[in-house]
């Protein structure tokens, strides 16, 4: 039940439109089955799958509107589910940010859903975690992982002819491995739409590997260092970033894009020229969904361009307040890289520190986007070219728009949280305490 | 850049606090969420089904958790409403042990058939994975308590507050915060009702019927001249009350060091409203702290979370023996320090207890998710930790011979695990008011409400912003200071507290969103504390340019 076809969802959503007395009628109906396995102490500890259907609709009555959800399909349902959003918008105060749902609009079409993960099975997921368990107990390691599958549909119509329908897959594995003499800690995560191309003892094997060389790890002073971060430790500040480009915020003077004086850095020279991140829903390595919840259709969109704030984020309403097309926020992220590997990048690098992954990340000033963090789970010293030995987690503090300016190189890209980010080298990053966590 | 799992409802505090609430169940009509509650002899009738079931299947042990949660959330942005939504979720959760090994299933379906198969289900689930289980479980024993009812303590049930009242309410303190200097304010309005109903094959039947109420808001003043902008937050603490925790009581709030108001058992948000609107606009104006050591006075509104963090997490025995180590880490409090009985977690003074049953408390529960009558106990004593936080798998790991009554599931969907009780510091004996604190600090600062907040996997090594920041020299406040963040190690911070207000002080903080687990489960956790002194912190400065 979890993924009806195209035809299936179009012909409930229809019939929603038909029961309908309201000025107009959004409706969404979404579906997913998501299976999972978690494992610690080198043991399974819990497993499940959940599979459900839901529709909302919105009636919208002038500039009054309310919504209302069932997951039941047969007609008297659907007939209820309209008429309680119905009767509830009648009810509802004016909005004065009401925007008119939105026409048909033409999608082109993304690959997001790939049957192999949604065949994925129980046996499947136990079998995995015996390939992670297994090595790690042969080397005196723990192993605590989990995987998590996804397979669903969205689809959303309303009564201006709008229809939209996509179909997603993924899965998302994380395990770390630590050693038994509790000195030693390694972390890997993987992500895909499809199962196939994901080789859960390769994964498992790099956690297990960089646990084994964090062993005994020394401490060396807070300051600022040259640093690699490898995609997983970057992606979450970039994110950060990205995900803070709304045009209204900065128009309202609230925002790091927001310029003193007034107005907004749209167009100013943000970060090093080198840098470019753009989202675009039709990457094959990242395919995202090809519309919004407003059924707007994404593009692909520059946000930074050779260090230059190319476009912000406008709401429907945002954007026709100020006169603007509406940019609907990234679904993904992709920044553009170089040919470099990390083993590349290590050997050009004098005095420098690797980091796997940055936890606990907490914004401590919106302003200028600081954050702060730690390194987590195989942190090591890098020096004249090679790894010297393993290091302490250190506590960092540190704005993603510094860190771009102070850009050393760029290397490949790695699929990260459904983004493609470079590992990258970066100087001058501030780290301002130690931390005893292994 | 992770797409979400959950609906985002609104954002609350732009400009980076971002605050993004997971919508659990279905939008419903108000209506609904006044409806009486499913009858408990037709639960009693449908639990019994998934216990027979679980056990003509093979189950040595069941329990069925028969859950109604009802949520209504409502968002305000200067002079609008942006939404106001109501949520149901209604369900059976079943879980068992077969051959050794736990299995869980749960279906929407509370029909006899329905719960049967969950049952079916469950069972199936404990015997594959029996096939992988290193150890079996042992339970610790539990009292049967037979057919018994708790409910939180309400003089108003919210939800029976007309909408109308609400958002009146949520837009007069706007009106308030922006007539006192705000350029922008988001309000909000959190209720929640767990209608749970627990059975076991241990013969309880226990239905329980659990509210939470949390009002917040996020203040911002500008400065266009100099681009500068500052939030302030709300002040309040979510509870475990009803709708009389928003009719302000005199009584109920006193003024503080540096021209601060804090709030006990009631909450009087459009005050809080007006002055976070003066004192936003204060902040932009203020200085930037010059970094070094520091004695720190901590509000409570604000320690809470330090507590939440440094401490709550910390002796959750789960963490402690590594199931959580794939996501929220593990802990520095291991069980050799505890065996030793003689491990320094902070100063002698450091009194830390556990308590599920304190009024008015997010945590307050009857009874916890596997039928366990709640307490309170001992976590840190005179400084030395004595204790952890374990339910009834776990409690023959630390030698007790019964749960702690901390076992905990945000649905009926989802399997319960051990979360964190309610963890407070014990106020001090003697009287000594804040005023009488700020008196003895020759050089230090005085911090108030929620910041950021970061520890690390181990909970060692940490750093905190707060809500406001006002220097301390020579005993007096100097004046309110920005870009102020503390760093310290966990036992070096509490090994430097030297002095606790007394219980005239003592008022809890709160979390709703406390995360867990994977898949990542939240609960709702209150922190009490009077306001304490700590020597000699590390302070930072987090002023950048960029």
């Amino acid at each position: 039940m979890a993924i009806l076809s195209k035809e299936e969802a179009k012909q409930i959503l229809e019939k929603v439109m038909s029961f309908s007395t309201a000025d107009s009628l959004e409706a969404s109906l979404s579906g997913s089955g998501r299976g999972n396995i978690r494992y610690a102490r080198n043991t399974v500890t819990t497993s499940g799958y959940n599979d459900d259907v839901s529709l909302g609709v919105t009636a919208n009555f002038g500039k009054k509107s309310a919504s209302s959800t069932i997951n039941e399909f047969d007609d008297e349902s659907l007939r209820k589910v309209v008429k309680r959003a119905e009767e509830l918008a009648k009810l509802a105060p004016e909005n004065p940010e009401f925007m008119e749902p939105l026409g048909p609009q033409d999608y082109k079409e993304s690959k997001t859903f790939y049957k192999s993960t949604a065949d994925i099975t129980p046996e499947y997921r136990a079998e995995l975690a015996k390939k992670s368990i297994e090595p790690a107990k042969a080397k005196d390691v723990t192993a605590a992982g989990y995987l998590e599958d996804t397979s669903g549909f969205s689809s959303i119509m309303n009564s201006k002819g709008l229809f939209a329908y996509s179909q997603e897959s993924e899965l998302e594995f994380t395990v770390t491995m630590r050693t038994n003499d509790g000195t030693g800690s390694g972390w890997v995560t993987r992500d895909f739409n499809d199962v196939n191309q994901f080789n859960g003892e390769e994964a498992s094997a790099v956690a297990l590997e960089k646990s084994i060389m964090s062993r005994n790890a020394k401490a060396i002073e807070p300051g600022k260092y040259t640093v690699i971060l490898e995609p997983a430790a970057s992606v979450q500040l970039l994110g950060n970033m990205l995900f803070n480009m709304g045009a209204r915020q900065a128009d309202e003077g609230r925002s790091f894009l927001s310029k003193q004086g007034g107005g907004t850095k749209l167009g100013e020279k943000l970060v090093d020229e080198r840098v470019n991140i753009y989202s675009d829903p039709f990457n094959e390595r990242v395919p995202a969904n090809a519309w919004n919840g407003d059924g707007l259709p994404r593009e692909r969109t520059s946000w930074i361009e050779n260090g230059v704030v190319k476009n912000m984020s406008y709401s429907r309403y945002w954007a026709d307040k100020k006169g603007v097309k509406p940019v609907p926020g990234p679904a993904n992220g992709i920044m553009v890289g170089g040919d470099a590997s990390t083993e590349d990048l290590i050997k050009s690098t004098k005095r420098g520190i690797l980091v796997t992954r940055l936890w606990y990340i907490r914004t401590v000033d919106p302003q200028t986007l600081l954050y702060t963090g730690l390194t987590r789970d195989g942190t090591f010293y890098i020096e004249n070219g090679k790894i010297k030995h393993p290091i302490k987690n250190m506590r960092f503090n540190e704005s993603p728009i510094i860190m771009l300016n102070n850009l050393e190189e760029l290397g490949q890209q790695q699929r990260i949280n459904g983004s493609l980010i470079p590992v990258m080298k970066i100087r001058d990053f501030t780290f301002t305490s130690l931390s005893d966590a292994v | 850049m992770k797409r979400r799992e959950f609906l985002q409802l609104a954002g609350m505090g732009i400009g980076g606090a971002m605050l993004t609430v997971p919508l659990i169940g279905n939008a419903v009509d108000v209506d609904r969420l006044l409806e009486s509650p499913l009858d408990v002899l037709q639960k009693k009738r449908l639990a019994d089904i998934g216990l027979n079931s679980a056990k003509a299947n093979g189950a040595s042990y069941a329990d069925v958790r028969i859950g109604r949660y009802l949520n209504q959330y409502i968002f305000t942005r200067e002079d609008k409403l942006q939404n106001a939504v109501n949520t149901e979720s209604f369900g059976v959760g079943i879980r068992v042990i077969a051959n050794g090994t736990w299995g869980f299933a749960s279906t929407s379906d509370v029909s006899d058939e329905g719960i049967k198969k969950a049952a079916e289900q469950a069972t199936a689930i404990a015997k594959a994975n029996a096939k992988i289980q290193t150890e079996p479980v042992k339970l610790a024993p539990v009292q049967s308590h037979g057919e018994v009812s708790w409910k939180t303590p309400l003089e108003k049930n919210a939800v029976a507050v007309p909408l109308q009242e609400k958002v009146d309410l949520l837009l007069s303190a706007n009106a308030e915060a922006i007539n006192n200097g705000a350029n922008y304010v988001n309000s909000a309005l959190f209720l929640i009702n767990e209608q749970k109903y627990f059975a076991s094959t241990e013969g309880s039947y226990i239905d329980q019927d659990v509210h939470r109420i949390w009002p917040n808001f996020n203040v911002t003043a500008i400065d266009p001249d100099t681009g500068k902008y500052k939030s302030r937050q709300a002040l309040s603490s979510p509870m475990g009350m009803g709708f009389e925790y928003m009719d302000p009581r005199p009584e109920s709030m006193k003024e503080g060091p540096g021209g601060t108001l804090h709030f006990y058992d009631r909450y009087d948000m459009i005050k809080d409203a007006g002055l976070a609107g003066k004192q936003a606009k204060e902040m932009l104006k203020a200085d930037s702290i010059k970094a070094g050591k520091y004695d720190l006075v901590l509000d409570p509104n604000h320690l809470g979370l330090t507590i939440h963090e440094s401490i709550g997490h910390a002796t959750e025995l789960d963490r402690v023996l590594g199931y959580e180590a794939n996501y929220a880490g593990t802990s520095f409090a291991t069980l050799d320090k505890w065996r030793s009985k003689d491990f320094k977690y902070g100063s002698d003074i450091v009194n830390v207890f556990a308590d599920k049953t304190q009024q008015g408390s997010l945590g307050a529960v009857g009874y916890d998710d596997e039928g366990v009558k709640t307490k309170k106990w001992d976590l840190i004593k005179d400084g030395v930790l004595v204790n952890y936080q374990a339910i009834r798998d776990q409690a023959h790991i630390i030698n007790e011979d019964e749960s702690h009554g901390c076992c905990y599931s945000q649905s009926w969907n989802d399997v319960q695990f051990q979360r964190m009780p309610n963890v407070s510091l014990s106020p001090g004996k003697e009287k000594y008011s804040p005023d009488d604190m700020i008196k003895d600090v020759e050089k230090g600062i005085y911090i108030v409400g929620r910041g950021s907040y970061s520890i690390d996997q181990q909970r060692y090594n940490f750093q905190f912003g707060g809500t406001l920041f006002f220097e301390i020299e020579d005993g007096k406040i100097k004046g309110p200071v920005n870009d102020v963040a503390y760093q310290s190690n966990t036992q070096e911070f509490w090994n430097s507290c030297t002095k606790i207000c007394d219980e005239s002080d003592y008022k809890t903080f709160g979390s709703f969103f406390d995360g867990k687990g994977q898949p990542s489960q939240i609960s709702s956790v209150s922190h009490g504390s009077a306001t304490t002194r700590f020597n000699g912190v590390n302070v930072i400065n987090t002023a950048r340019n960029i």
